[in-house]
């Protein structure tokens, strides 16, 4: 199964990953631009992503916990989701995404 | 505590669990240290970021909360009375003539120590900047993470981000001074405590306050003086005056001045040996998530592993000439007399 992530340079890349992976596990394996500070913990926002809209009903709305961890990042959309917490199945593959700005490393 | 001088045998710059657990093995050896920790409290990431997150893959402990390992590892060097310096970042390392350190913090307090550990995690923790073009050029001016002085922010037209307890507390405490305040968050709900989130409401209610549902979308100023913030709010794009920015998005970690020490550096991290786990300057030693060597695995048990060998070799460094032999908790007498307990 594949991903398609959007860097936050604008440049697109195809992941291939795995089932039961986090999607976030997925974009830090590959070397892409995302600090994932707490290391999927769902106890900081640094792996903030943007859902294609297509996807969005798909993968689902944050829960209540995620939308906390959400306030701590000044980027928000409504298509905002942390990437530690979408897990890879099926279903996703071909899950577009973008990298939100508030994920980048330093 | 300007002008403040410490000496002693080591400084371990971090006291997440990997640096404490350092203190102990130090311990062992009639090492004494000092900890010198930006944030306020021990344990580091472990308190910082998931305090209540359980953690599965501490050797003993099938489940022990970040906050459960870091009071235990507190209780487990006692014996050995380190002392913490918290609130401070050593800002500055100086290997002197005699080959001993001589440290400053940002606090200009200086240490002097034969040995340096560097246990920092992913660095130190800094207030988040928001995403926000040019910001960078209106902090300490108009943008703040933090209020040190009231003082700052009466008169002004002030804008706080945030639903956390930091940016409704501040809230509260400045919206008597201030010439207006507004509150800026992207949602109407708030992880602040219930009391808090009350007033604030109160105070919107009384006109006192504004509060805004939104995020911000520019800075408009010049020389580092702010004048407006452009919000992207529920009600489309507002312009706000502002001389003040308070942004509230928690903390995150940058390795910050280590990377001005000298020391060989791998993609944020520093590079060290594997049996003695110190850096390219003998005598600076990198436990933890820092340090970085083939293989590396981030886990805390990798650190605990670290600080033990570091420990012996810092031990070499401090006393050349004393033979040490190794020995067991268990059954040596020494040791237990160490840790108080024969």
């Amino acid at each position: 199964m594949e991903i398609h992530v959007t860097d936050q340079a604008g440049e697109t890349h195809t992941l291939e990953g795995l089932e039961g992976w986090r999607v976030m596990e997925v974009i830090r394996d590959w070397g892409l631009n995302i600090k994932a500070e707490c290391g999927g913990a769902l106890s900081c926002a640094t792996c903030h992503v943007y859902v294609g809209a297509e996807w969005f009903d798909v993968v689902g709305a944050p829960s209540a916990e995620e939308e906390d961890m959400l306030d701590s990042v000044g980027d928000v959309r409504p298509n905002s989701r942390l990437s530690c917490q979408i897990l890879m199945s099926d279903a996703l593959d071909g899950l577009q995404l973008t990298l939100a700005a508030s994920a980048a490393k330093d | 505590m300007s002008g403040h001088e410490i000496t002693t045998d080591v400084v371990v710059i971090g006291a997440g669990p990997c640096g404490l657990f350092a203190a102990f093995e130090l311990g062992l050896l009639d090492l004494k240290c000092h900890f010198i920790d930006i944030l306020d409290r021990p344990g580091g990431q472990c308190a910082e970021l998931y305090p209540e997150k359980p953690i599965y893959d501490i050797p003993g402990f099938p489940v022990v909360t970040g906050q459960q390992l870091t009071d235990n590892l507190m209780a487990q060097i006692a014996p050995f009375a380190p002392e913490f310096h918290f609130n401070r970042m050593v800002n500055s390392i100086d290997k002197q003539a005699d080959g001993s350190f001589r440290l400053v913090t940002d606090a200009d307090e200086v240490f002097h120590a034969k040995v340096v550990v560097i246990a920092a995690g992913g660095g130190s923790f800094q207030p988040k900047r928001p995403p926000v073009e040019g910001i960078e050029a209106y902090e300490n001016k108009s943008v703040f993470y933090s209020v040190r002085r009231m003082d700052d922010f009466r008169d002004q037209d002030v804008v706080i981000v945030g639903g956390g307890d930091s940016a409704l507390d501040w809230t509260l405490n400045l919206q008597p001074i201030v010439r207006s305040l507004t509150l800026v968050h992207r949602r109407d709900a708030f992880k602040a405590a219930p009391a808090s989130v009350n007033k604030m409401r109160e105070l919107v209610m009384e006109g006192k306050i504004n509060f805004l549902q939104g995020q911000i979308g520019s800075l408009e100023g010049e020389n580092g003086q702010l004048k407006h913030v452009h919000l992207a709010t529920n009600a489309g794009d507002l312009s706000v005056p502002a001389t003040r920015l308070l942004p509230f998005f928690g903390l995150t970690m940058k390795l910050g001045p280590v990377a001005d020490w000298g020391l060989a550096l791998n993609d944020n991290t520093v590079v060290v040996d594997t049996e003695k786990f110190e850096t390219s300057v003998p005598g600076i030693f990198a436990i933890g998530d820092i340090n970085a060597y083939p293989g590396k695995l981030k886990l805390i048990l990798s650190g605990f592993h670290e600080a033990a060998l570091m420990a012996q070799a810092a031990k070499k460094i401090i006393a050349p000439n004393e033979r040490v032999v190794f020995q067991y908790t268990t059954s040596s007498t020494k040791l237990q007399k160490k840790l108080g307990v024969a």
